[in-house]
C-alpha cells in the first residue's frame, strides 16, 4: 500500500496544532456544545499523534490505542450530551458561566 | 503521496479553525465533519487505514452525529447565533489565544529540537491490528465495553426528563 | 533526733494543706485547731530539737540532712537538705514560737472574719516557707522559701480582696520586693557561675579560697545579694512597700511585716557574712544603707496618723539598725536585736490590734484618746512593747540590743563617728515618735468608745511576749553588768565577733549617751504632745511647717517620685502600646495570610473556562520547566 514518505516531525506538529485548536476552542466557547466539540478535536489530536508514533515504530500498539480513544470518545459524548440536556432544563440556557455555583 | 498528507492536514487545519470560530453550531459541526475526514484521509497517508476506517464510521458518523440530534433537541437556531456572536469578543481571545500560542510554541520546540532523527513513516496492516488487538489486549476490548455500557446506562438516567419537579 | 528537722516546715504545709482541701467546709474550731495547732506542734518540735541542739551539739556545732536530690542537671544538684547550726536554731525558734503566739491571737482576732479558713491556710503557709528559707542548706531552696514568703506576703495583705485598695497594696508590695528579688537571682547565677555550688557552707569556702578581699567578683556578689535583702526588708530605696502593706490584717503585719519576713534580709546577709567580709565596700554599703534608711523612717514615722503606719516606719527604722549592725561586722547583735525586734514588734501590733478591734477599726490616733484608762489590757503590754522600743536602760529588752549597736557602730574596726551619731539621732527619734503615739492614744480623753474586750486567747500572747520583752535582755548582759554575753558566744560558731577598738572608758561614755537619747526622746515626747501641744500646731500652721510635715509623712517623696518616674512612664507607655507592636507582627501574620486566603478564593470563580485556563497555564510552565531545564 502506498504511503506517504513524510517525517516523523510533520505529522506530530499536524497533531500538535489540532490540539491547540482544540484547546482554544474550549477556553473561548461558552456554549456548552462547542466546548464538547473543541474536547472531541482534543481528543483526535491525541489519537492521531498515537497512530502516528506506532507507525514509526511499525507495531499495532498506536492504533489499538486509537481505538480505545476512540471508544472513550464516545462513551463520553453521549454522557457529556445527557449532561448538557440537563443542564439546559436547569438554568434554561447554554452558557456555561451560568454554573458558577461552586465559587469560593 | 506527500501532497495528499500535505493537503490534507492544512484542510484539517483549516476546517478547525472553522469550527471554532462559527457562531452556528449547526455550521461548526459541518464543518467538524470536514475535519474529520480531512484527518481520516491523513490516516490513510501514514499507512493507518484501519483507523482511517474507524475515523469515518464513528467519528464522523456516530459522534457527530449525536451533536446534530441535541442540537436539534435544544433548537439551538439563529437567536442562539446571535448570543454566541455577542460572547465572542476579540476581547476573550486574547488571554486563550496567548497561552495557546506559548503552548503550541513549546510543543514545536520539543518536536523539533528534542527529536534526535528523521524518522520515517511504515505501514501497519490491519490484519496485525486485529491480531493484536484480540491477542495481547483482549482484556482492554472487554473494558472498552464495560466502559460504553457506563456511558449508555448513564446518558439514558442523564437524559431523562423528570416530569415531577419543575 | 536531729533527723527530725524535716518536721519543722513539713507541719505548717501539712496545715496549708488541709485547709486548702477543705476549702473552708470546715466548722470554725476545727479550722482554729488545724491552722494554730500546726504551727503549735512545729514550735514543740522546734524546742525540742534546740534544746537537744543546745544541750548534746553534734559534731562540728552543725548537723545536715539532705531530704531528696532536687534537680540533677549537667553537674547542677542542689539538694532539698536541712542545715542546722546555732544561727538557724535561734531564727527557727524565733520563728515557730513568735508564729505560734499570733496564730493563737488569730483565732481569736479574725474569728468573725468570712474568710477565716483562707486566713490559717495563707498563714500555714507562710510559716512552712519562712522555715524553709531559715534551714535551707543551699541558697535555691533559700530562694524557694524566700518566694513562698513573698507570695504569702501578697495573699495576706490582699486578703479583704473585694476593696480594690488592698489589692494595689499588695501588689505594690509584691512588685517591688520583686526588684530585690530579681537582683538576688542575678546574685545567685553569678555565685554558682563562678564557685560551682550553691550549698551555703561549701560556698562560702570556696569563695574564701578562690576571690581575695576586695575583687571585682565579690563586690558584686555581695552588692547584689545586698539588693535581694533590701527588697524584703524594706530598706532604702525599696521601702515604700511596707506602710502600704498595713492594709493587711493586724496579725499579718505582726507576724509577716514585723518578725518575720522583713527579717529574710538580714538573715541573708548574716549566713552569707564571709561574701560580705570579702567585700569591704558592699559591707560598708550595708552599714550606708541601715543608718539612711534608720533616720529616714524615723523622720517619716513623726508624722503619721494610722497607728500601724507608724509601727510600719518604726520596723523599718529597726530593720536599719540590723542593716547598721551587720555592716560594721557586728553580726551577732544584728541577730540579737532581729530577736528582740520580733518580740517587741509583735506585740505592739497585737496590741495595736486589741486597740483596733476595741474601736470598731478605728485606726486614726487622734481619734483615740485616754485607752489607758479604758483600755488596760492594751495599754500595758503597748507601754512595755514601747519601752523596748526605745530602748529605755536596764529594764526593757531593747536596750541591751539597741545598744550593743550603737556601742559597736563607734568601735568596731568598720565603723565610724559618723554611723554612731546617725544611730544616736535615730534612738532619739524612736523614743520620740513611739512616746508621741502612746501618748496621744492612750493618754488625755476619750474620743472612741470602746466596743470589745479581748479575751484569753489574745491576751494570751500578749503576756508572753510582754514578758520576753522585759526580760529577753538577760541574754546578753554587758561588760559594766556581769558580763554574760551567752548570745554571741552561742553564735560565735556560726558568726564571727566584732573587733573592737573602744576602750571600756568610751564605752561607758557611750552608753550613757545611749540612755540619754532614749529618755531624752521621752521626756521631749512628753513636752510636746502632752503638755504643751500648741507649740507644734503653731509650727504646723507655718507654710514650711507644713511643707515639711508633707514631705516627711509622704515618705520624703519616694512613692512621690517612683511615680512620677516609675508609674507613669510605664502608664504611658502600655497605653501608647496598646495595639501591641510585638503582636503585630503576629496579627500582621494572619492579615497576610488571609489576604492570601482571599486572593486564592478569588480564583474559585466557578466558571469551567476559568478553570480550564488555569490548568493551561499550568501545564506550560510544568512544560517550560521540563524543556528548557
Amino acid at each position: 500500500m502506498p504511503v506517504a514518505n513524510v517525517a516523523l516531525n510533520q505529522a506530530l506538529l499536524l497533531a500538535a496544532v489540532l490540539f491547540t485548536l482544540g484547546l482554544l476552542g474550549l477556553l473561548v466557547r461558552r456554549n456548552v456544545i462547542m466546548m464538547l466539540v473543541s474536547l472531541e478535536i482534543m481528543l483526535n489530536a491525541a489519537g492521531l499523534a498515537f497512530v502516528v508514533a506506532g507507525s514509526r515504530w511499525q507495531q499495532a500498539d498506536g492504533q489499538i490505542m486509537f481505538i480505545l480513544i476512540l471508544s472513550l470518545a464516545a462513551a463520553e459524548v453521549a454522557v457529556g450530551l445527557a449532561l448538557a440536556l440537563q443542564f439546559y432544563h436547569r438554568f434554561h440556557t447554554l452558557d456555561a458561566d451560568a454554573a458558577s455555583e461552586l465559587r469560593g | 503521496m506527500n501532497a495528499t498528507f500535505y493537503v490534507a492536514s492544512i484542510v484539517a487545519v483549516l476546517t478547525t479553525m472553522l469550527v471554532i470560530t462559527r457562531t452556528h453550531v449547526v455550521h461548526a459541526l459541518l464543518y467538524l465533519v470536514v475535519s474529520l475526514l480531512a484527518l481520516a484521509l491523513v490516516f490513510y497517508t501514514l499507512g493507518a487505514p484501519f483507523a482511517a476506517a474507524l475515523e469515518v464510521i464513528v467519528y464522523a458518523g456516530a459522534i457527530v452525529v449525536l451533536f446534530v440530534f441535541v442540537v436539534m433537541m435544544l433548537n439551538l437556531g439563529s437567536q442562539s447565533a446571535h448570543r454566541e456572536r455577542r460572547w465572542m469578543t476579540p476581547a476573550t481571545w486574547l488571554g486563550p489565544g496567548l497561552f495557546s500560542a506559548v503552548l503550541l510554541g513549546e510543543l514545536i520546540y520539543s518536536l523539533y529540537v528534542g527529536l534526535p532523527g528523521r524518522e520515517g513513516v511504515n505501514v501497519v496492516p490491519s490484519r496485525l491490528v486485529g491480531m493484536t488487538l484480540f491477542g495481547p489486549y483482549v482484556l482492554a476490548v472487554e473494558l472498552a465495553s464495560m466502559l460504553l455500557l457506563a456511558g449508555l446506562v448513564g446518558a439514558y438516567h442523564l437524559g431523562r426528563r423528570e416530569h415531577l419537579q419543575h | 533526733m536531729f533527723h527530725l528537722i524535716w518536721l519543722v516546715p513539713l507541719l505548717p504545709l501539712i496545715g496549708f494543706a488541709v485547709l486548702t482541701f477543705t476549702q473552708g467546709r470546715l466548722i470554725r474550731p476545727a479550722v482554729a485547731w488545724v491552722g494554730a495547732g500546726s504551727v503549735g506542734l512545729s514550735a514543740a518540735v522546734a524546742l525540742w530539737i534546740g534544746a537537744n541542739f543546745i544541750l548534746h551539739p553534734p559534731a562540728g556545732h552543725a548537723y545536715t540532712l539532705t531530704v531528696w536530690h532536687w534537680i540533677s542537671v549537667a553537674g547542677f544538684r542542689p539538694t532539698v537538705g536541712f542545715y542546722l547550726d546555732n544561727l538557724a536554731v535561734i531564727m527557727m525558734l524565733v520563728v515557730t514560737f513568735v508564729g505560734f503566739l499570733i496564730h493563737l491571737y488569730s483565732t481569736e482576732y479574725m474569728a468573725e472574719d468570712s474568710g477565716y479558713s483562707r486566713f490559717f491556710a495563707y498563714m500555714n503557709l507562710f510559716v512552712a516557707s519562712m522555715l524553709t528559707l531559715v534551714l535551707a542548706d543551699n541558697l535555691l531552696l533559700l530562694y524557694l522559701g524566700w518566694e513562698g514568703v513573698g507570695l504569702c506576703s501578697y495573699l495576706l495583705v490582699g486578703f479583704w480582696y473585694r476593696d480594690p485598695a488592698n489589692g494595689e497594696a499588695a501588689r505594690k508590695a509584691f512588685v517591688v520586693t520583686r526588684v530585690g528579688d530579681v537582683a538576688l537571682t542575678i546574685g545567685l547565677l553569678l555565685l554558682y557561675t563562678h564557685l560551682g555550688t550553691l550549698h551555703i557552707q561549701p560556698l562560702m569556702h570556696r569563695a574564701a579560697e578562690q576571690w581575695p578581699v576586695g575583687s571585682s567578683l565579690a563586690t558584686a556578689a555581695a552588692f547584689l545579694v545586698l539588693g535581694g535583702a533590701v527588697g524584703k526588708s524594706a530598706q532604702l530605696p525599696l521601702q515604700t512597700w511596707l506602710p502600704d502593706a498595713m492594709a493587711g490584717p493586724t496579725p499579718v503585719s505582726a507576724l509577716i511585716h514585723a518578725a518575720t519576713m522583713v527579717t529574710a534580709g538580714v538573715y541573708l546577709i548574716a549566713r552569707t557574712h564571709v561574701l560580705f567580709a570579702l567585700a569591704p565596700d558592699a559591707q560598708l554599703a550595708v552599714a550606708a544603707v541601715g543608718a539612711a534608711t534608720l533616720l529616714l523612717a524615723g523622720f517619716s514615722a513623726l508624722t503619721q496618723r494610722d497607728i500601724k503606719r507608724v509601727l510600719a516606719y518604726s520596723t523599718i527604722s529597726q530593720i536599719g539598725y540590723m542593716f547598721l549592725a551587720l555592716g560594721v561586722g557586728a553580726w551577732a547583735a544584728a541577730i540579737f536585736h532581729l530577736m528582740i525586734h520580733a518580740f517587741f514588734k509583735a506585740l505592739l501590733f497585737l496590741a495595736s490590734g486589741v486597740v483596733i478591734h476595741a474601736l470598731d477599726d478605728e485606726h486614726d490616733i487622734f481619734k483615740m484618746g485616754g485607752l489607758r484608762r479604758e483600755l488596760p489590757s492594751a495599754f500595758w503590754p503597748f507601754l512595755l512593747g514601747g519601752m523596748a522600743l526605745s530602748a529605755v536602760p536596764f529594764i526593757s529588752a531593747g536596750f541591751y540590743s539597741k545598744d550593743l549597736i550603737i556601742l559597736d557602730a563607734w568601735s568596731s574596726s568598720a565603723g565610724s563617728p559618723w554611723l554612731w551619731a546617725a544611730a544616736w539621732i535615730g534612738a532619739l527619734m524612736t523614743s520620740l515618735y513611739t512616746f508621741r503615739l502612746i501618748f496621744i492614744a492612750f493618754f488625755g480623753e476619750a474620743k472612741t468608745r470602746v466596743r470589745k474586750r479581748p479575751g484569753v486567747r489574745m491576751m494570751v500572747p500578749l503576756v508572753t511576749l510582754s514578758v520576753l520583752s522585759v526580760i529577753g535582755g538577760c541574754l546578753e548582759l554587758p561588760a559594766y553588768m556581769g558580763n554574760a554575753p551567752l548570745f554571741t558566744n552561742f553564735l560565735h560558731t556560726v558568726l564571727p565577733s566584732v573587733h573592737a577598738l573602744a576602750a571600756s572608758r568610751t564605752e561607758t561614755v557611750l552608753e550613757l549617751l545611749s540612755g540619754v537619747a532614749s529618755l531624752g526622746g521621752i521626756y521631749l515626747a512628753y513636752l510636746l504632745f502632752l503638755r504643751y501641744p500648741e507649740w507644734l500646731r503653731g509650727f504646723a500652721r507655718q507654710p514650711w511647717g507644713a511643707a515639711l510635715h508633707r514631705f516627711w509623712a509622704g515618705d520624703w517623696a519616694m512613692d512621690w517620685l517612683y511615680d512620677r518616674v516609675l508609674v507613669r512612664p510605664y502608664h504611658w507607655f502600655a497605653r501608647v502600646n496598646r495595639s501591641d507592636a510585638i503582636d503585630s507582627v503576629y496579627r500582621g501574620l494572619a492579615v497576610v495570610s488571609e489576604a492570601i486566603h482571599g486572593g486564592l478564593s478569588d480564583t474559585q470563580t466557578g466558571v469551567m473556562r476559568w478553570y480550564a485556563l488555569t490548568m493551561v497555564v499550568g501545564s506550560v510552565i510544568v512544560l517550560s520547566i521540563s524543556v528548557f531545564l
